[in-house]
């Protein structure tokens, strides 16, 4: 009986720390690392200390605007930059990531890491 | 229609935040790692090489074993060689990829290891008379080389690397009459086919 009355409790306190977990995810993920293409341009630049333009599409698999879209989106967040410069004559577009873009892409990690073991302990 | 459709998205099993939550740590991780591949191996300048290595193959069959028959497949190693640099050159300049890059570095470097160990065997081989072995022992030894540089590329690298090890120990098993047929079909036609893939899959 007392087994029964500590499983209960057990499981109540797992669906609260999930409840819990799942508010914060909800309203702190970063809605602007969690699409798709631009989680994939955060990674790349993390693990890089620069891609070029068409280093990224290619990576990607992508076309040349939505590269361009997403790209300028992290820009205005801050999490990436982007110079120009030339290759010869050859115009050469390049992208960084910035401290604050990697600070973002570690939240993200951590969110995903607390969803899974929230769920993984609720099981 | 529409009615069926939705029955169909009903009966699927949801995915559970867990899975997704775990997918996305996983295509985060697969993107870093995809990032330091080294994209530029020639797909057409390996075919190129597949085209001289088959008329290699040819004029090395009207030599007997020895050293004019080796000079020719060495000749011909040092011709491919100068392609597949070649090859490597265009490719990265096509692609505003850098020639000296982390996966270009980490290609070459796990490369070396088993063509290194395929010109000692050579040495030695050139040394005790061997000549037939000297077949085998090439496609083994290029097999393992393609094979671990191509951990760090695409692949379709690895896969031909591998083709080049079976093919090397089916070499070992046929009678030694066939060396200048499993060079043209390995060295020419393996490089041939990969090499179309690859270029047609992967820019060039």
């Amino acid at each position: 009986m007392a087994k029964m009355k500590k499983s209960k409790s057990d499981r109540e306190e797992g669906n609260s720390n999930l409840s819990s977990i799942a508010v914060t995810v909800s309203t702190e993920l970063d809605k602007l690392i969690h699409e798709r293409l631009r989680l994939g341009i955060v990674s790349a630049l993390a693990a890089n200390p620069s891609l070029s333009f068409t280093e990224l599409r290619t990576l990607l698999g992508t076309t040349d605007g939505n590269i361009s879209v997403h790209t300028r989106k992290l820009e205005d967040a801050g999490y990436i930059v982007c110079e120009k410069s030339f290759k010869g004559r050859v115009p050469l577009t390049e992208y960084r990531i910035t401290d604050e873009g990697r600070a973002a892409l570690g939240r993200y990690l951590d969110h995903m890491e607390a969803l899974i073991s929230a769920m993984k302990s609720a099981s | 229609m529409v009615e069926r459709g939705t029955a169909e998205k009903q009966s699927q099993p949801p995915v559970s935040v867990a899975d997704r939550a775990d997918e996305n740590l996983r295509f985060i991780r697969e993107t870093m790692e995809r990032s330091h591949l080294f994209t530029s191996v020639p797909g057409y300048g390996g075919a190129l090489m597949g085209v001289t290595a088959i008329g290699a193959s040819i004029i090395a069959s009207r030599y007997p074993f020895g050293r004019e028959w080796a000079f020719i497949w060495i000749i011909e190693a040092l011709l491919a060689l100068m392609i597949g640099l070649f090859a490597i050159w265009q490719k990265t300049k096509s692609s505003d990829s850098p020639l000296v890059s982390t996966p270009a570095r980490k290609f070459s470097l796990s490369f070396l290891p088993p063509a290194m160990c395929g010109a000692a065997f050579t040495y030695g081989l050139w040394k005790s008379g061997n000549y037939q072995l000297m077949v085998p022992v090439w496609i083994i030894c290029y097999g393992a080389a393609v094979a671990c540089s191509g951990i760090f590329s695409v692949r379709t690298v690895p896969v031909m690397g591998w083709s080049f090890i079976v093919a090397g120990l089916i070499a070992f098993l046929i009678p030694a009459s066939n060396a200048n047929l499993m060079m043209g079909l390995t060295f020419g036609g393996l490089h041939i086919a990969f090499g179309i893939f690859i270029g047609r899959r992967h820019g060039g």
